[in-house]
């Protein structure tokens, strides 16, 4: 069956176990998503260092499938703590295969159990799900660097 | 109706093989399984052949030309008019062809902007189609957004208020509070027959009468109810109706407005240009009459002889039969769904209430994974919103899943999608 390269087990895991769910206190930026056709939602939170490089805490609570709920928490695993930089690496490496209709050696360490998510690329009604979390965290990162 | 008198007559295997697509494979070599006919419908051979054979025969511009064939092009067009007009049972100039049920409604919305536009620059429009600040227009909290937004426009570019009739938690109108929405302010009552999500009916007569009691215009949202019952706009009390050809297994591209003959004559243009003036100079235009009024520029012709043919086609097969086969289908899917454990039914749960578009969540899953799953089998149902957010908000949920039928569709359609939601429970695993 060709669902099981969606649904991978490592998507299905996270999503029923989701890893850092819940929004945390204090933050420097926060962005709400939403994905206007399926009504799937997220907000993310982010605590940046002093100098404005380092993600010292990201949070983020959400509704939504299980692809935008499994995305979410992979994020949070793989960036939480991490360098801007780091992050922004990240988030090209996953938008580059999400774009890439499943063509892609993702590289491990910049996506971690993110990887697994190669399958959703072949699904085009599903990419915007994988990429919400994505794309509210480079939000919230923005609009931290900007209160700054 | 008793369900007994549902024992449908038609040979539904035979009439499948009218639809070509229907014999096509989708995901894993699965056979189709196509329950989204709500989203649009899927085309007969004879549909398909018939805007080829205007293709192939008689292409030429409608209404714009001496030579032979414009003159079959026109005929043919034309045709279509009269077999689509008494579908509903209306003369062919009440039958106006637009791109869809959407541009339709957006035709009758424009008219109150364009008449009370007009009427503030000194020119005589029927004073019924000025708005002015603080007159309303009542809609329904279940519209489809096309019978919504249109009006929202509408009341920000005029000044008039927008109401709607709420539905209850069960998705069902509350006509106990219609009176009070109801004045001699109201102007425009615009309401759909069919909930696109639902499947709920909308009691017709109730709100005929009550648009009657304060002079209000009655306009139907008929996208869901055309193609699937017996419609006679004469017993609707209506000043206008909309629906789409593409989901009463018509062509894309050519949707219906039938309109009382007095509303089209007092109604300004939409669209204006070509075709649908009678004199015109540098310094103004005089209009033809409907429905070329309401039809400028070169017509999507052979889409309407397309929909001409596709009217034919279920006129053979009965709407009577039509509903009945429906309301089997819908009987049997209400059924199987009520014996699923942890699935929820949103609108109407009795067959002889509703038509056979229905909503239901599966606890603790996501439409959109309902939705792959099924289409991992082969199964088209819809998920999302279905344009009718402000239901989602009153369901209190983000999406629904959606199946909804046609004639096409037959007893083992139902069964796998009722098999395909135990395999959705296994697969994620209940809650
Ligand atoms: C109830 C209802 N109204 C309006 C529409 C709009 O129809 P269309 O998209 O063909 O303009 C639809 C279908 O999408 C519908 O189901």
């Amino acid at each position: 069956m060709q669902l099981s390269n969606m649904y991978q087990e490592v998507i299905l895991d996270h999503y029923k176990s989701p890893r850092g769910k819940g929004l945390k206190e204090p933050f420097g930026g926060e962005a709400h998503h939403v994905n206007p056709t399926c009504g799937d939602e997220i907000t993310v939170r982010v605590q940046l260092s002093k100098d404005g490089k380092t993600i010292e805490k990201l949070s983020y609570d959400s509704t939504g499938c299980s692809i935008s709920q499994a995305s979410a928490s992979i994020m949070f695993e793989q960036v939480d703590g991490k360098k801007i930089d780091e992050f922004n690496q990240s988030s090209d490496e996953f938008l580059a295969m999400m774009q890439s209709k499943g063509n892609f050696e993702p590289n491990e360490d910049l996506l971690g159990d993110g990887v697994s998510m190669i399958g959703v690329a072949q699904y085009p009604a599903r990419i915007k799900c994988a990429l919400l979390s994505w794309m509210a965290a480079k939000d919230a990162i923005i609009r931290a660097n900007g209160e700054k | 109706m008793t369900t007994t008198d549902l024992k449908h007559k038609l040979d539904i295997k035979k009439i499948q093989l009218d639809f070509p697509i229907l014999s096509r494979e989708v995901r894993n070599n699965r056979k189709l399984i196509y329950l989204d006919s709500a989203a649009t419908s899927q085309k007969p051979q004879v549909v398909i052949e018939a805007q080829n054979n205007f293709y192939e025969t008689i292409n030429s511009g409608v209404h714009r030309g001496a030579y032979y064939l414009a003159e079959l092009a026109t005929d043919a067009h034309e045709k279509a008019r009269e077999i689509i007009s008494g579908f509903i049972n209306i003369k062919p100039d009440q039958l106006i062809f637009t791109k869809n049920a959407t541009e339709s409604l957006n035709l009758l919305s424009y008219s109150f902007l364009n008449a009370t536009m007009k009427a503030k620059n000194g020119i005589a429009m029927d004073k019924r189609l000025i708005l002015n600040p603080g007159d309303e227009i009542l809609v329904t909290e279940l519209e489809h957004h096309a019978n919504l937004v249109p009006w929202q426009e509408l009341c920000l570019k005029t000044g008039a208020v927008l109401r709607w009739i709420p539905i209850t938690d069960q998705g069902i109108l509350d006509y106990s509070k219609m009176g009070s929405l109801i004045s001699n302010k109201t102007k425009v009552i615009s309401v759909s027959h069919m909930s696109n999500v639902l499947g709920s009916i909308t009691d017709i007569e109730t709100v005929s009468k009550a648009a009657k009691s304060v002079g209000a215009f009655f306009f139907i949202d008929a996208c869901q109810s055309v193609p699937h019952m017996p419609v006679d706009f004469n017993n609707l009390g209506a000043d206008a109706i909309a629906w789409s050809g593409h989901k009463m297994l018509g062509p894309l591209g050519i949707g219906l407005l039938g309109a009382t003959e007095e509303l089209l004559s007092i109604m300004p243009p939409f669209i204006s240009g070509g075709s649908m003036i009678e004199t015109v100079s540098m310094e103004k235009s005089t209009f033809s009459k409907a429905p070329r009024k309401f039809e400028a520029g070169t017509p999507p012709a052979a889409e309407a002889v397309g929909l001409g043919a596709a009217v034919e086609y279920l006129q053979n097969i009965g709407m009577g039969n039509v509903h009945s086969h429906e309301r089997h289908l819908t009987k049997l899917l209400l059924d199987g769904l009520k014996q699923i454990d942890g699935v929820t039914i949103y609108g109407p749960t009795d067959d002889r209430d509703r038509g056979s578009t229905v909503s239901f969540a599966l606890d603790g899953l996501h439409p959109h994974d309902v939705g792959q799953v099924l289409d991992d089998m082969g199964i088209a149902v819809r998920v999302g919103n279905h344009c009718a957010r402000p239901i989602m908000d009153k369901l209190k949920v983000q999406s629904t899943t959606r199946a909804s039928t046609y004639i096409y569709n037959d007893d083992s359609d139902i069964k796998a999608l009722i098999d395909g939601i135990e395999e959705v429970f296994r697969f994620f695993g209940r809650k």
